[in-house]
């Protein structure tokens, strides 16, 4: 039996702007186990980095809001914390890379100096030698020669960049690391060296990882757990046997497995999912999806469809609930690949 | 038997450094046939965006040759290549900056019309706008908006409309589809495909997704540090991959599979500068299978069976 890390209930986050409310998140339900990675998976605006931003509450000043749920690390709730005592979770007991390596680092202070900020804030009491050692000893795990630690960003390159935000992430480390596109801006053979590093290290240290992308070939090669989310939703949620070999899946997900040239067999055409996200500041009644589902029936432009769990998976869809009156289970139709 | 519609010969452009020149395109000698794709794959730095643009003469060539049709165009006088500026049209990579914020979809579809002076009437223009935007599948109400009101599946599909305005034969597609997501890039690869299709384009695809590039070409070049390593027909390439490199590049992509979840296959090092390149393979220092030999001159291309081509002393 694993041990959950990080559980939210039912999440729901708003960006208030001048003119609009913009609803990213509507209950969010999502739960990482100790040395588990989960990938959360889905298009710009899907939520991904807004749940990555609650956990570690830093959604923007009074624009972001989190409106209810419940956020837990080992059973604390976080949003009970002070604004101190989350200073002291971040970068220890949680940690983030972002993006985009280029505009993560300080382009004014050394590696070396970044890396030391964060072991010097969270270990005052270390002498500032063991500070030092404790740099080396990360920049050498990262795979750069501890030498090259008086060098700026701008002296490495994006791969190795990447690195460091990966050294100053795990310096403390953490219990969980959020990951949000960490490969994304990088090339396909220096993202194949920092995943494998990645992965090694997540298995030395028992980490936990949410890793946030939109590549599931990415998915497919380091998580243990996938989430799919769609418009601050997770629709659909499984190991990622269940998502990449189960039989039943969310129409979203079909979709998106059918944008994906497939590198293994020869495809004519792809089979993208028509039309666009519904706009966040007005969220649709019903099943968010229901606009561009292919195997819309009338239920879902008004009832919001329930989780449906079967063992490791579940599905947000009315197809997967109890046969009703006028309501069909359409299973045959949802098989991989038969959407062609 | 299809002719080369555009070729390059021995193809050089390097640019002048403060630490020296930097080779950006080396030596490519490439073809492509008239109403088929060249898949151009590579990681950034290695010149394919340089030499989609060498072949459009945005940039002059520091040697060789560009032949359109069996013309050499870099001899082409002003005038001349205005003309063939009508043929050849290019996509960019970025929806967002590639088209004027302060022009409207129509005007920015109907500049090079009038640029062109192909159309002289308002009217007929307007309605060869309509025309084109119902090719590319945008709906007439947007005719009006401006690009920030759109998403970038739509901006796309402007940049779309605007390469096709004067019905050329020969597009560049600089990573078209890079900055979108999956389900929109889906979406504008369809529509590529049937345009050149119904139109009998010709394409090069410049792009880093291996898995894309597969889908839309018929031949792949994969370039390195400002040259070709290897040069096949798409099935080929990917089933008989004949350079280390290529090798390596197929190896590191993450396939959306689990019966394909390994170790993820890593070459070592990162690419070198192209700054006054050593003599000798570029590719040497990352390479698994370096030999003395390889540090002594590139090998150049080699045919090993009909169609494909690949730069390694293996196959020497």
């Amino acid at each position: 039996m694993t041990e959950k890390l990080l559980e939210i209930r039912d999440l729901h986050v708003m960006y208030r702007t001048d003119d609009d409310n913009i609803f990213a998140l509507n209950g969010v339900n999502l739960s990482v186990e100790k040395g588990k990675t989960i990938g959360l998976v889905g298009e710009t605006g899907a939520g991904k980095t807004t749940t990555a931003l609650s956990i570690m509450r830093l959604l923007p000043d009074k624009v972001g809001i989190i409106r209810q749920g419940e956020i837990f690390l080992e059973g604390r709730n976080l949003r009970d914390l002070s604004e101190a005592d989350m200073r002291l979770l971040r970068g220890n007991n949680v940690s983030m890379i972002f993006q985009d390596p280029m505009t993560s680092l300080n382009p004014t202070h050394t590696v070396g100096e970044q890396i030391g900020e964060v072991v010097k804030l969270h270990y005052p009491e270390l002498r500032s030698d063991a500070v030092e050692a404790k740099v080396d000893e990360m920049m050498e795990m990262v795979g750069i020669p501890a030498e090259r630690k008086t060098e700026y960003p701008h002296q490495f390159s994006g791969g190795m960049k990447q690195r460091i935000v990966i050294a100053i992430a795990l310096a403390c480390n953490p219990k969980l690391l959020l990951a949000d596109e960490p490969t994304t801006a990088l090339d396909v053979t220096i993202q194949a060296q920092v995943l494998k590093m990645m992965n090694e290290l997540k298995e030395k240290f028992n980490t936990s990882m949410i890793l946030i992308t939109h590549d599931l070939g990415v998915v497919a090669q380091i998580c243990d757990w996938v989430g799919i989310m769609y418009a601050g939703e997770v629709i659909e949620h499984g190991t990622v046997e269940d998502i990449f070999e189960g039989e039943r899946h969310h129409p979203y997900t079909i979709g998106l497995f059918g944008s994906i040239p497939d590198m293994t067999k020869k495809t004519e055409r792809l089979n993208p999912i028509e039309g666009l996200m519904p706009d966040p500041s007005s969220v649709p009644p019903g099943c968010r999806f229901s606009e561009r589902c292919p195997h819309r029936m009338d239920i879902c432009s008004t009832d919001s469809p329930e989780v449906i769990i079967r063992g490791t998976h579940q599905i947000k869809c009315h197809l997967f609930s109890e046969p009703r009156e006028g309501v069909c289970l359409a299973e045959e139709k949802l098989v991989k690949g038969a959407a062609s | 038997m299809n002719s080369p519609l555009i070729e390059t010969k021995n193809l050089k452009k390097y640019f002048h450094t403060a630490r020296g020149p930097l080779h950006a395109v080396d030596d490519i000698d490439v073809a492509i046939n008239k109403g088929e794709t060249l898949g151009m794959v590579g990681e950034s730095g290695c010149g394919k965006s340089t030499f989609g643009r060498l072949l459009l003469r945005l940039i002059e060539p520091t040697g060789g040759k560009v032949l359109f049709k069996g013309e050499n165009i870099l001899e082409y006088g002003q005038k001349k290549m205005k003309d063939l500026r009508k043929e050849m049209q290019i996509i960019f990579q970025d929806p967002f900056s590639s088209l004027n914020p302060r022009m409207t979809v129509s005007e920015i579809i109907a500049e090079p019309i009038r640029v062109a002076g192909m159309i002289r009437k308002e009217n007929d223009l307007l309605e060869r706008v309509f025309e084109l935007m119902s090719i590319v599948g945008l709906a007439e109400r947007f005719v009006n908006t401006y690009p920030h009101e759109l998403d970038g599946g739509r901006r796309q599909r402007i940049g779309v409309a605007r390469a096709l305005a004067l019905n050329p034969e020969f597009i560049v597609c600089d990573e078209p589809v890079s900055a979108l997501d999956v389900s929109i890039q889906a979406q504008i690869l369809n529509l590529m495909m049937d345009l050149q299709a119904s139109m009998g384009l010709t394409y090069l695809f410049i792009t880093h997704d291996l898995s894309v590039v597969k889908h839309i070409s018929d031949n792949i070049a994969v370039m390195y540090l400002g040259q070709c390593v290897e040069l096949a027909p798409t099935d080929d390439l990917f089933e008989n991959p004949a350079h280390p490199y290529t090798k390596a590049l197929l190896a590191s992509i993450p396939v959306p599979s689990l019966k394909h979840r390994k170790k993820l296959d890593v070459i070592q090092g990162e690419v070198t500068s192209p700054i006054n390149p050593k003599p000798g393979c570029r590719f040497a220092p990352r390479c698994p299978r370096t030999m003395p030999e390889c540090l002594d001159s590139v090998p150049g291309l080699k045919e090993i069976s009909p169609g494909h081509f690949v730069s390694c002393v293996l196959f020497r």
